[in-house]
């Protein structure tokens, strides 16, 4: 599933054109990156949670050379799935 | 930001929707996703990220309590994979 197919479904089930359909799940996306960019969480009930998490400095290697390398501190995003959703997948 | 707050953004960035049909856009997109990877379908959004299905084997763990071992069963978890786009976004602000 893409994109196409979301805008797909709002099209049919909501009746807006297909453009307007498009610009909608572009804003959608666009809203939930410039929240997370600001390293603020998003809850969606039902689906889950996508927190931003701040990694500290550690100590890695290089797999292919052994040669020891720091893997500097960084922040990612983290998605942990609701309750909800890791039940219906698991009872399908 | 919760998803009423979703709806909310989307509804001032866009003066011609309304909150209800704000809200029937945020409930399509996310109930569209949860329908793919219930159907084990991968979900991809460009710039976003992708939803895949991971396969967790079954596995004996220990109640922390008991200190009883208990057998869980393999099971099927969604994992989220950080698009390039946000992940340098993320990373960066």
């Amino acid at each position: 599933m893409t994109k196409a197919d979301i805008v797909e479904k709002i099209y049919e089930k909501i009746g807006f054109s297909k453009k307007e359909s498009a610009e909608l799940v572009e804003l959608v996306f666009d809203i939930m990156k410039n929240t997370l960019e600001t390293g603020d969480k998003i809850k969606i009930a039902g689906f889950g949670n996508f927190v931003v998490k701040e990694k500290a400095d550690r100590r890695g290697r290089n797999p292919q050379t052994g040669e020891e390398i720091v893997i500097t501190a960084r922040k990612i995003l983290t998605f942990k799935p609701s309750q909800v959703l890791k039940a219906s997948i698991n009872n399908h | 930001m919760t998803k009423s707050e979703l709806v909310e953004k989307i509804v001032e960035a866009n003066k011609l929707l309304t909150r209800k049909e704000s809200e029937m856009v945020v409930n399509i997109v996310f109930d569209a996703m949860c329908e793919a990877l219930k159907q084990g379908e991968k979900v991809e959004i460009r710039g976003f990220g992708s939803f895949t299905i991971r396969e967790r084997e079954a596995r004996e763990a220990r109640n922390p309590k008991s200190g009883e071992i208990v057998r869980i069963p393999a099971k099927k978890t969604p994992f989220f994979k950080t698009g390039k786009e946000l992940r340098e976004r993320v990373n960066n602000s």
